[in-house]
């Protein structure tokens, strides 16, 4: 049984809010006490996807589960989906606009960034529908 | 070295007003791309950086870091000084180039991760 559940929708480009779902989530975890390095890598992987919903998709929200075990993250979204789930993995990588390369996002080390700081990985994409991704970490 | 010390060898002024100038600084970093910085960012970093849209701070945040530093005087809008003064990163404001800050900072003993 989940120690606690909690959902954070985020709106499609909008950029002053961006990372507060993020900002959210670590307090929580820290004032529940989850190990610091956790918190750490978790917080990383939940600020990228959160700026991807805020940059890609056309709103989503991040959906997060705390077991006595592990802290699972899933980003979940209505959008254009992606075509080439490899290639969208690879650094460097990136379909931002210009607009949003100008503010220092967009250089293609979002997705990559999550699966390195995740112990587990997984993304589901449909073209024209949306993508999902799940996120564990586990406490040791 | 503390933030306090880190301002005086980079004649910066702080521009936060509550966040604790006392903390420690760990290393440098500087660095305008964000999902960059995302990725490299460290606990106790001083990130010198041109942009100073309200994401600097999350991401300053994030990864705990001690304080922002900007370059050549650019100037940072109060509702963003405000942010990181409720997230408790200070920001930091010098005259010098990016390039000059390190240098100075470098040479001071702060390290690079």
């Amino acid at each position: 049984m989940s120690i606690l559940k909690e959902e954070f929708p985020v709106a499609a480009m909008d950029f002053v809010t961006a990372g507060e779902a993020s900002a959210q989530i670590k307090r929580m975890l820290k004032k529940l006490g989850v190990d610091p390095g956790v918190i750490r890598r978790l917080a990383i992987a939940c600020y990228e996807a959160e700026i991807n919903l805020v940059i890609h998709s056309d709103g989503g929200k991040l959906m997060l589960e705390l077991n006595p075990d592990n802290v699972t993250l899933i980003s979940e979204d209505v959008g254009p989906g992606i075509p080439d789930i490899d290639l969208a993995m690879s650094e460097g990588y990136s379909t931002a606009s210009d607009d949003v390369r100008m503010m220092g996002f967009g250089a293609g080390m979002g997705l990559a960034n999550m699966a390195r700081n995740a112990d587990h990985f997984n993304i589901e994409s449909i073209v024209g529908e949306g993508t999902k991704i799940e996120m564990v970490f586990d406490i040791k | 070295m503390t933030v306090k010390e880190v301002a005086d060898i980079i004649g910066a002024s702080i521009l936060t007003k509550q966040a604790d100038t006392e903390k420690q600084v760990k290393e440098g970093y500087t660095c305008d791309l964000l999902s960059w910085v995302m990725a490299h960012g460290r606990e106790g970093m001083a990130w010198t950086t041109v942009q100073t849209h309200m994401n600097v701070i999350a991401v300053a945040s994030l990864h705990d870091m001690s304080c922002v530093i900007i370059p050549e005087g650019i100037r940072m809008e109060d509702d963003v000084v405000e942010k990181a003064d409720e997230e408790g990163i200070c920001v930091l404001s010098s005259s010098l180039t990016a390039f000059d800050i390190c240098g100075r900072l470098a040479a001071a003993g702060i390290g690079a991760c």
